[in-house]
């Protein structure tokens, strides 16, 4: 604001007096609505949120069917879990497998398509539209797509493979192979990604490559240098989104291997359904689904932290 | 002064390599970006190919990829095997009461991080967006113990009444988008509406609302994405066949119909043409929306 404008006490209300009383009522307003109308978000978060995860824990101390009355029990579910129910290590250890395949793989594919898409200007909305729309296609509809693609005797894959001579897979229907397919197939939807990415990239400010340039630097430079520092906190918010979503992976275990084979697919939320809803199990299943939000919350945290030392912000650099 | 976006007058892309190369490259990347189109189409086709063919095209080998004669007959016999209009409407009707809440309670709360100023505010909005980071699934079952105590399992109050609180933590991620649009209307605006004694409310619903009608379109279209998609919350809380959703629906017809691909491709077809048109229909504003969920703040 320059120097020769009306200052805003002489709208009219004479000198300061006035306006401050304004001003103070105008406080006072923007208090009581700001809270009112935050006020559904916040009673969402505690009914649905905070209140939820309090009973579960409470409901975790007990021993409770579904249509009975709950005993008390202590810590007895947690223990057991922890120490005395092989198939919960399975389902962590399938969860955090099939994460450290799918989220890493989507971001990979997602950040080199959206390189290319940044190089050329020709048809890029015609193929950012293109590599969005297996996101598109529902999951129940998606898991029948899949289960038939990777059918060992009528799939796609293996009659491709068979014309060309290639070996086939038993794909979901084999013990090695079902994880890794499950990650190829959820790399498929990686062009949510791709267009957080490509958003990114287009946010890189065009001195600094020409900086490289300057001091002589190619295509590789400008990618090291340049490209992947700025992109650091797009990279750091599509992992933490994609952990979180990658580690409650149920759709698939539900429709497409209800677990198996041999149980190598029994994610962790699929888990807590199966004990909740199919053995009836809730004081079990809440214990489990303590387990399954302290891990999420620790992973988060670790990236997180991780990220102080390889995320660079503009602005706060060294 | 040259800024980050001032352009040179020479395109320093290309500057100081032969034009040659620089087409070649162009090539390249062009060829590779049609590669991996195609892979992505490849699953979108084979569905929709195998949809209009009979069986024994379905299986050919080697592998047919045009159908030879069209069949429709997986429409039209698929389709009247399950009531699949029935669970189109009742998904439109948790549609139509999940969008509008959505709508409004995230647009509300946006309104009130992004734009009022009141003690608080920045530490209640750290909280509930942490809930961003909650998995979904850890709430699960101690909601459902909940929604059961009060006798409306298989009703679809657990599946829309969360919407009218902001999503109940999951629509943070709305909140957190309209905020940061409303963020780039000019504050003039609400301060001179103030001057003239309107209220927040007012603010609210007569400048903001109506200047952000693309961010509430994005919000909008993938709110009604994410219930036409839905399955786990349907799967737990509705067994009632008549209530079905369409995702669930589909789900039955896969459990009924598990060897009959052409019935099962041609009802997973018609579940993914709607969300497909409706993308393709806003496809511009929905593409920037997705961009702006990535920016910080």
């Amino acid at each position: 604001m320059s120097v020769t404008t009306q200052p805003s006490t002489a709208l009219g209300h004479g000198p300061a007096g006035p306006d401050r009383r304004l001003r103070s009522g105008q406080a006072r307003m923007e208090q009581r609505w700001g809270l009112g109308m935050a006020l559904p978000a916040i009673t969402g978060f505690v009914l649905f949120i905070v209140g939820p995860m309090i009973a579960s824990f409470v409901i975790g101390l007990t021993d409770w069917t579904i249509g009975e009355s709950p005993t008390f029990v202590g810590i007895d579910n947690f223990t057991t879990m922890l120490g005395d129910d092989p198939l919960f290590w399975q389902s962590v250890g399938s969860t955090l497998y099939y994460a450290i395949l799918a989220v890493p793989l989507t971001l990979v594919v997602g950040f080199g398509v959206a390189l290319l898409l940044n190089q050329t200007v020709r048809a890029r909305g015609f193929f950012r539209t293109l590599f969005y729309l297996p996101v598109l296609v529902p999951s129940v509809a998606s898991a029948i797509l899949w289960t038939w693609i990777y059918n060992p005797d009528l799939g796609l894959l293996n009659s491709l493979l068979e014309s060309a001579n290639l070996p086939t897979s038993q794909w979901i229907y084999g013990t090695a192979t079902v994880i890794p397919s499950l990650a190829i197939m959820s790399a498929w939807g990686f062009g949510n990604m791709a267009v957080i990415f490509l958003a990114g990239l287009q946010g890189v400010p065009h001195h600094l490559y020409e900086a490289v340039e300057c001091d002589g630097g190619g295509a590789w430079h400008k990618l090291r240098y340049v490209t992947l520092p700025m992109m650091t906190p797009t990279i750091l918010y599509n992992l933490v989104m994609g952990m979180i979503a990658a580690l409650q992976i149920f759709n698939e275990a539900y429709l497409m291997t209800e677990g198996g084979p041999g149980n190598r697919s029994l994610f962790w939320v699929y888990y807590i359904y199966r004990t909740a809803f199919g053995e009836s199990r809730l004081g079990y299943a809440c214990a489990l689904s303590w387990g399954l939000f302290v891990v999420v919350a620790t992973i988060t945290v670790l990236i997180f932290r991780s990220a102080r030392k390889w995320v660079f912000y503009l602005g706060s650099d060294s | 002064m040259v800024t980050a976006g001032t352009r040179l007058p020479i395109d320093v892309r290309t500057a100081g390599k032969r034009p040659g190369v620089a087409r070649i490259s162009h090539g390249v990347i062009v060829a590779l970006l049609v590669i991996g189109g195609l892979v992505c189409l490849a699953p979108f086709f084979w569905l929709l190919r195998s949809s209009f063919m009979d069986e024994a095209q379905i299986f050919a080998t080697p592998p047919m990829w045009i159908p030879d004669p069209f069949t429709i007959e997986n429409y039209v016999d698929g389709l009247r095997s399950q009531p699949f209009f029935g669970y189109f409407l009742n998904t439109m009707t948790l549609e139509l009461i999940v969008v509008p809440g959505i709508l409004f309670t995230c647009s509300l709360a946006a309104f009130a991080f992004g734009r009022l100023r009141w003690r608080g505010r920045d530490v209640v909005f750290g909280v509930l967006m942490s809930g961003l980071m909650l998995p979904y699934a850890a709430t699960l079952v101690p909601t459902f113990i909940g929604w059961e105590r009060l006798g409306l399992i298989d009703t679809y109050v657990p599946l829309t009444l969360p919407a009218w609180f902001a999503g109940a933590g999951g629509g943070m991620a709305s909140v957190f988008l309209l905020r940061q649009f409303f963020r780039t209307i000019p504050r003039d605006l609400d301060e001179a509406a103030y001057l003239d004694g309107a209220s927040p409310m007012r603010v609210y619903l007569q400048i903001i609302v109506p200047l952000s009608k693309p961010a509430l379109l994005v919000v909008g279209v993938f709110t009604f994405f994410a219930v036409w998609n839905d399955f786990l919350n349907p799967l737990v809380y509705i067994s009632d066949g008549a209530k079905f959703t369409l995702a669930l629906g589909l789900a039955a017809f896969k459990g009924t119909f598990s060897s009959e691909w052409g019935y099962l491709m041609a009802a997973s077809t018609v579940v993914t043409l709607p969300v497909t048109v409706l993308f393709f229909v806003a496809q511009r504003q929905l593409l920037a929306g997705i961009a702006l969920t990535g920016l910080k703040d």
